[in-house]
């Protein structure tokens, strides 16, 4: 019983202290995630408003893939990752496997579903209400498909959330790419993960508590911006 | 405050024009042609197929049979624009609302913001140029719209209920409007289930039951004295 409030005790000491290796830890952590999310980002929010405005053949079929898509397996993300960037693989001439772009990458491909996924929803919606106003101005797909992604520019917000949440939180993936590393890959979740088995369950729950505070932390972040942009701009 | 006319999207003429959809029945057999310089209003009952109608003739929806040429044209005109129940506007200020429906049409620059700002003028929202569209009370948001539409300088100007949801000083601001546009040579097509709007505004008159075109005669001659016993009777049970 003693572990929870040991565990808090050291949570506080290690924001308190901010040992070099402990902030380096958490500084990787956010800086692979929240470039995986901003490149999951750049290709997610088009291909979920183009699947949305879009009329072509297997829209269906693709919807249904990429909703589906939403709960791949970190690991298996990771170990296909892997497969392509060792050096035997496919990608291996590259030598990015056990660094933190290795980790990006796998993290990208695992919530590049999620975002387009969850954006497909939001811009459909959006669509259905758009819809005729936009085609009696004469929006083309393309530039509707934009308009709509800058109109639910709030609600999608909350679908980079989902996605960023999802990255920095998964540890199956960074562990098979990254390897952890110290110091050079390895990240909150991996680290828990190591101190687990080491029996060191303070320090464990300890990093567990920082970890779930900075996504807290981000996440009121983005809801206070939100709700000050709606308030403003409506 | 010229050049309204002419673009060649006109008549619009409908023949046998259909519109069905999983089996029922939403417009039959429509022979309607809209002329230049006219401003048409469509009456009938709620589900008649007024609004159908108007998205047949403006070209958002296509019908099941028969045809409808705009100009001889069988292509939607660019310059036709459409005023919705509901004002859909984008989450920008009044301006950029304007500016956005004007860049799709290729007018851009000095061209575009002094047609902004005149048809801002012109909807009396000229102070509120600045602020988000999406936080106008429902009047301003309706007005807008007519704005964004009247920046466009359209051929045609159709209008789906425009003043449903409003007050009844709102309701007058919009005819107000409509009236104004329609002044500088826009031809005008418009839904309502208003008779005293109707009345108001009306050149002519197309009365639906049913989805079916029961009878189109100049205004003064539909109110005073309906040809069809339907049109009789929805004025009369207008009047109760």
């Amino acid at each position: 019983m003693g572990t929870f409030s040991d565990s808090l005790t050291l949570a506080a000491a290690l924001v308190a202290h901010l040992d070099p290796r402990f902030v380096d830890i958490v500084a990787l952590s956010l800086r692979v995630s929240l470039t995986a999310t901003a490149l999951a980002a750049c290709v997610g929010l088009p291909l979920g408003a183009a699947i949305a405005v879009g009329r072509f053949p297997g829209r269906q079929a693709l919807t249904v893939l990429l909703n589906a898509m939403m709960g791949l397996p970190p690991v298996v993300v990771g170990l296909v990752v892997y497969l392509l960037l060792s050096r035997a693989g496919p990608l291996g001439a590259f030598g990015v496997l056990f660094t933190p772009a290795a980790m990006i990458v796998a993290q990208t491909i695992l919530i590049t579903p999620i975002i387009a996924a969850l954006s497909r929803q939001v811009v459909a919606d959006a669509w259905g209400e758009y819809r005729e106003q936009l085609t009696s101005l004469g929006a083309g797909t393309f530039s509707a498909a934009l308009t709509l992604i800058w109109d639910t520019r709030y609600s999608l917000a909350t679908v980079l959330l989902a996605g960023f949440g999802r990255a920095i939180a998964e540890v199956g993936a960074v562990m098979i790419v990254g390897g952890n590393i110290d110091g050079v890959t390895r990240v909150m979740t991996t680290t828990i993960a190591l101190e687990t088995s080491k029996g060191d369950l303070p320090l464990a729950l300890a990093l567990g508590i920082v970890l779930i505070a900075i996504v807290l932390i981000i996440n009121a972040l983005a809801q206070y911006t939100r709700e000050w942009a709606r308030v403003r701009y409506g | 405050m010229a050049d309204v006319a002419s673009a060649g999207g006109l008549p619009i003429v409908c023949a046998g024009v259909a519109v069905g959809h999983n089996g029922t029945r939403i417009l039959a057999d429509v022979d309607l042609a809209v002329t230049r310089g006219n401003l048409t209003l469509i009456l009938g009952p709620n589900g008649s197929g007024k609004s159908t109608l108007l998205r047949v003739l403006h070209g958002l929806l296509t019908p099941t049979a028969g045809t409808i040429s705009w100009g001889g044209a069988s292509v939607r005109p660019r310059r036709h624009a459409m005023v919705f129940q509901r004002a859909v506007l984008l989450r920008r200020s009044a301006a950029a609302n304007i500016r956005y429906a004007l860049d799709l049409a290729g007018v851009r620059g000095a061209e575009a913001e002094s047609r902004i700002d005149d048809a801002l003028a012109e909807v009396g929202l000229r102070a509120l140029a600045g602020r988000s569209a999406r936080v106008l009370s429902g009047g301003e948001q309706q007005r807008l719209a007519l704005a964004r539409a009247w920046a466009l300088r359209p051929e045609v100007l159709f209008l789906d209920e425009p003043t449903a949801s409003l007050d009844p000083k709102a309701s007058r601001a919009v005819e107000e409007i409509v009236r104004g546009i329609h002044a500088r040579g826009t031809t005008v097509v418009m839904t309502t289930h208003n008779l005293a709007q109707a009345k108001r505004l009306a050149y002519d008159v197309v009365f639906l039951h049913e989805g079916r075109l029961v009878e189109q005669s100049p205004a003064q001659g539909f109110f005073n004295a309906p040809r069809t016993s339907e049109a009789a009777a929805f004025l009369e049970g207008e009047r109760l």
